[in-house]
């Protein structure tokens, strides 16, 4: 089967604050994405860039996902960040301003460059891009496709409100659309989706009406501000007890259907054919990633064996 | 690497320090820290490491600690040896 990473909550770590640095080992969220853009103030780039590398040196039991935001590559940081970051090693890097695939098959190719100079596998370092302007809604579908190293599209509703000029709100109507098809441009191309943050920390409800909603759109996690804000992910993003119990009847259900020379099958009054074990499938390999069940999914068990 | 003006790095916060760097003759180092007696020799330690490392030899440098662990001190002390170093 194919393992799933679980990227259900990637925590945003200011660059230039050692108080918040050396606290990833223990945050437990599935990745951390180390800003050195918009928390690292101007006269601090060069400052937050080092105490970034002397700290990946040495944070040298890796426990997580390590990305990291560096500044958009039109302005005179952003080289100059990879150039200090990447031989630290970091998981990837989170691309600001990915408005076109030009962009992002630019950072691709001096990513390759680093590589080569540093001596690593080609495609070691993993790319996020940002989809966070309309242009970038509008080009996310080639975007998603641009290059081998894009893992997910994140969505980032601050900047993309700023760039409609309209307001953000808690409900977020303004945003469906775009998240939408964020969502349809990630999972067209076999990728996951990772939604904007929530910014009011004092609100865990608002947090968790977005996260359910987010998720039922189809989003695969969140990025998010404050570690008190993981939990709640979490939970969300859970399989719940039913679900899982649910997910194994259909795949118990399909099994008896093909052993009668069948593809579809009532359970429980409802019809189980492809796209219902599929879903179950998911439910089953989240479960298992969540480490709630232990046991094989064979992809085989939606269509069987020919 | 040559110190050739007056500067500083890092910040007031709570594991953090900040590191003053001025030219000089001679190469002193002067360290301020809440755990002074027991930790200095250390402090003073990572602050060598990185003189060899960007090859100073002479200056004044100063930290005040702010209880930073030893990867945050060699950092400020980088930052504040380049930014030293730059012309202008």
């Amino acid at each position: 089967m194919s393992a799933l990473q679980l990227r259900r909550t990637l925590l945003y770590v200011p660059g230039n604050m050692p108080s918040m640095l050396q606290n990833i080992p223990i945050f437990q969220s599935d990745g951390v994405i180390i800003d050195l853009e918009d928390a690292v103030p101007l006269s601090e780039k060069d400052a937050g860039r080092i105490l970034v590398r002397r700290f990946l040196d040495a944070y040298a039991q890796r426990n997580k996902e390590i990305l990291i935001r560096i500044n958009p590559l039109d302005s005179k940081w952003g080289i100059e960040d990879l150039r200090a970051v990447l031989p630290a090693l970091p998981d990837g890097i989170r691309l600001p301003k990915a408005d076109t695939p030009e962009i992002v098959e630019r950072l691709d190719t001096l990513l390759t460059e680093f590589e080569e100079e540093l001596g690593i596998e080609i495609g070691r370092f993993k790319i996020l891009p940002s989809i966070e302007s309309a242009a970038g809604v509008i080009n996310s579908i080639k975007i998603a496709r641009c290059s081998q190293r894009v893992f997910a599209l994140a969505f980032g509703a601050e900047d993309y409100t700023a760039s409609l000029e309209i307001e953000r709100t808690k409900t977020g109507e303004e945003l469906f659309h775009a998240r939408t098809r964020v969502i349809w441009a990630a999972r067209a191309a076999g990728i996951q989706a990772i939604d904007s943050i929530f910014a009011d920390v004092g609100d865990m409800e608002g947090l968790r009406r977005e996260t359910e909603l987010i998720k039922r759109l189809g989003f695969t996690g969140k990025s998010l501000v404050n570690p008190r804000q993981i939990e709640v992910v979490h939970e969300v993003f859970a399989p719940k007890r039913e679900e899982i119990d649910y997910a194994l009847q259909v795949v118990e259900a399909i099994q008896k259907a093909r052993a009668m020379g069948t593809g579809v099958i009532s359970l429980g009054g409802k019809m189980v054919d492809a796209p219902v074990v599929k879903r179950a499938l998911r439910v089953l390999k989240t479960a298992r990633a969540h480490h709630l069940i232990d046991m094989d999914i064979d992809d085989e068990v939606i269509y069987g064996q020919e | 690497m040559e110190i050739r003006k007056k500067v500083q790095a890092g910040t007031l916060q709570s594991s953090d320090l900040m590191v003053f760097v001025e030219p000089a003759e001679t190469l002193s180092i002067e360290i301020e820290s809440t755990v002074k007696k027991q930790f200095e020799h250390l402090i003073h330690a990572r602050i060598e490491v990185v003189l060899e490392r960007l090859q100073v030899t002479r200056g004044h440098i100063r930290l005040s600690d702010r209880g930073a662990l030893d990867y945050a001190i060699e950092a400020r002390v980088e930052a504040a040896l380049r930014r030293a170093a730059l012309e202008g």
